[in-house]
């Protein structure tokens, strides 16, 4: 017994559940069971717990991506801004602004949305992999044009939409549970098929930890940023999608606005190094889950919003010292001085 | 070492040759363009800019990168207007706000330095704490009455080169700030100790350590001058707009590394210059002014700039993998 749970314990995803679950009991007292309370309404489940599952789908989706993204040592901030162009090209289309040939139809509103996140994507990792560009400026390049863009097609105006079926994305139900639940299922499950049962992983870590190195033993390091980049850029757009689906519309300045800190933070969360190296997409989406209900959680206690900022700001510096070699050093140097100088006082 | 100096030319010469070209293309063009008092007005829209740009330089020359720039101009500025709303006077508050720059580049470049941290994640974090508390300390703007603020909003040096009103323009007194920062910038990194181990440390880290400089001091003091600069930054600001507001400036920082990088500045550390940064941010001025004058939409300047950017960066690619060929065909031949 006691060795299973250790055996647990040294699971990567073993700590963030823990602490999920820790959130989750902590909410379950403060509302006296509230919280947990699952009623049923027209066949669909509504509760809290539903709740912090659909409103971090978006937040999951990230997650994932930006996950292979850190595991290379890279970052993505770019991702707000791609889901500003891809909630503003679905609404423009739907809408008839945009190619009206389509005449707003959505399916076809949705694919053209996610090709421009592969696009947005792939110039990430042109940048990065070909031009070798440090991959903050990179990204931050389209963290700044690409709301621009967003604007432009756009014309800098909110658009709202009137389509039940683009609506689906983020509030529809399938045998009870939300839509976006089943999206990301679907995204996190292909992903985690690919990375463990191919190569991808071994690889991408091998990457993280020295690129110089993967690369002369035999890894084609570039084409494993643009593709990586690229999965980033399209997971980005279909947040977006999920998005602008929940405020049936577009609006370029908000889109996922700051959310970037968000997924780094539920990477970091997740226990993935981001120095690069050591990655799990599992607990990454757990770690989406935990910035999520820590949002739930801070509202629910009545606390100003513009707090959770600060408090997410200093939790991300919080974890990267815990994961930092050299503070691990610095505590155990005191430690033992600590130790050697209660020896000395026997 | 030859190869860089070459890029830092080149980019240079490059950038003010740009600026003349887009200086000229605006006087064809337009009616008024050409006057002293346009040239003189990118002065005083954007001393700001050129002030945080001159402070990320140092940071960028060592190789590194803050992105908590403009987050820090709003926080000051936030921090101002609302110490001087509960009647602090301005000659305590503004030195309150630059001590509060020193001490959020101090944390960042020890964080970055001791710890070993990326400095994007730590920079990333400042910049999300320091909008967090902007909002924590006021949602709403809150306007600046203070006389000496009004005074430094409003004074401004007339200069008349001739009869013509094209030769006719004026600075603000702020502008005098710049030129300080300027000149102290140039004289750090060109004349004192300091300077040259920033450079170093920006050619190789390991290098600088094993030659016996004081990494750890170049290091914080690098990011301390950009967090301080960004804080007067933030005091001129807030002098040109005559408010606090937390929402102001997002996404500054790219125009600030912009700056520097369209200045001949190299990302990958090593090689730079204040005075290259200062025309940068002049170049941006211009985008600006142009923009306005063909009456389009706002956000064409965000994405020319970030257009510029990109040309630049891939520009100095280009000569430094070029540089490396040659390098690598004179060895072979020898």
């Amino acid at each position: 017994m006691k060795n299973k749970i250790n055996k647990l314990s040294q699971k990567q995803a073993f700590w963030p559940v823990i602490i999920f679950l820790t959130i989750i009991l902590f909410n379950t007292i403060m509302t006296k069971g509230e919280f947990l309370s699952i009623s049923i309404v027209d066949g669909h489940f509504y509760g809290r717990i539903i709740d912090i599952f659909r409103n971090g789908g978006k937040l999951m989706i990230l997650a994932a991506g930006m996950t292979m993204v850190l595991a290379t040592g890279g970052t993505d901030i770019s991702v707000g801004s791609v889901m500003a162009i891809s909630g503003a090209i679905a609404c423009s289309i739907i809408n008839g602004n945009l190619l009206p040939g389509l005449g707003g139809n959505v399916a076809m509103a949705i694919i053209l949305a996610v090709c421009a996140g592969i696009i947005c994507g792939l110039w990430n990792g042109f940048l990065v992999a070909q031009i070798k560009i440090q991959p903050i400026v990179a990204t931050m390049i389209l963290l700044v044009a690409g709301r621009g863009i967003a604007q432009l097609i756009t014309s800098g105006k909110i658009i709202t939409i009137n389509s039940d079926a683009y609506y689906f994305i983020n509030g529809g139900y399938i045998f009870g549970l939300p839509f976006p639940l089943y999206i990301v299922l679907f995204l996190v499950g292909i992903l985690l098929l690919f990375v463990h049962r191919s190569a991808f992983g071994l690889f991408l870590e091998s990457i993280g930890c020295n690129s110089l190195a993967s690369k002369f033993a035999g890894i084609k390091v570039n084409r494993f940023l643009l593709a990586i980049y690229t999965i980033s850029g399209a997971f980005a757009s279909v947040a977006g999608l999920i998005e602008s689906a929940g405020i049936k519309g577009a609006d370029c300045n908000n889109a996922g606005l700051n959310i970037e800190l968000d997924a780094i933070l539920a990477v970091a969360i997740g226990g993935t190094n981001l120095m690069g190296g050591r990655f799990s997409i599992f607990s990454s989406v757990i770690g989406a889950l935990i910035v999520q209900s820590i949002t739930t959680t801070v509202l629910a206690l009545g606390v100003p919003a513009a707090y959770i900022r600060v408090l997410k700001a200093l939790l991300i510096i919080v974890i990267c010292l815990s994961q930092s070699g050299k503070f691990k050093l610095h505590i155990s140097k005191i430690a033992v001085s600590k130790k050697k100088e209660e020896a000395v006082a026997l | 070492m030859r190869e860089k100096l070459r890029i830092k030319n080149i980019s240079l010469t490059m950038t003010i040759v740009l600026f003349l070209i887009m200086f000229i293309f605006g006087s064809v063009r337009y009616d008024h363009f050409f006057s002293l008092s346009t040239f003189l007005n990118l002065f005083n829209d954007n001393a700001y800019l050129m002030i945080a740009g001159i402070g990320i330089t140092f940071v960028l020359i060592t190789g590194g990168i803050d992105i908590s720039i403009s987050s820090t101009i709003a926080f000051t500025g936030v921090f101002m207007a609302y110490s001087l709303q509960k009647g602090i006077p301005s000659y305590i508050v503004i030195p309150m706000a630059l001590i509060i720059g020193i001490i959020i580049g101090a944390v960042q470049g020890s964080l970055i330095h001791y710890f070993k941290l990326q400095p994007f994640i730590v920079t990333l974090a400042g910049q999300f704490l320091m909008r967090g508390l902007c909002v924590v300390i006021s949602e709403a703007s809150i306007p600046i009455t203070d006389e000496f603020f009004k005074f430094m909003a409003l004074g401004r040096i007339q200069i008349k080169l001739g009869e013509s009103k094209a030769l006719n323009g004026k600075i603000y007194y702020y502008v005098l700030i710049f030129v300080a920062v300027l000149v102290a910038g140039l004289y750090i990194l060109k004349k004192t100790p300091f300077g040259r181990a920033v450079y170093a440390i920006g050619g190789s880290e390991q290098s600088a350590e094993l030659m016996g400089l004081n990494v750890a001091r170049t290091k914080i003091g690098a990011y301390i001058i950009s967090s301080f600069c960004a804080s007067l930054a933030g005091v001129v600001f807030s002098f040109y707009t005559l408010a606090g507001y937390g929402l102001q400036n997002m996404g500054m920082e790219l125009d600030a590394i912009s700056s520097a990088v369209i200045g001949g500045t190299l990302l990958t550390g090593g090689v730079g210059s204040v005075f290259g940064t200062a025309v940068g941010a002049m170049i941006q001025g211009i985008i600006q002014t142009i923009v306005t004058y063909e009456n389009l939409n706002t956000w064409w300047t965000k994405v020319t700039i970030a257009g510029l950017l990109c040309f630049f960066i891939v520009v100095q690619r280009i000569i430094a993998v070029r540089a490396e060929s040659a390098k690598g065909k004179s060895l072979a031949a020898a």
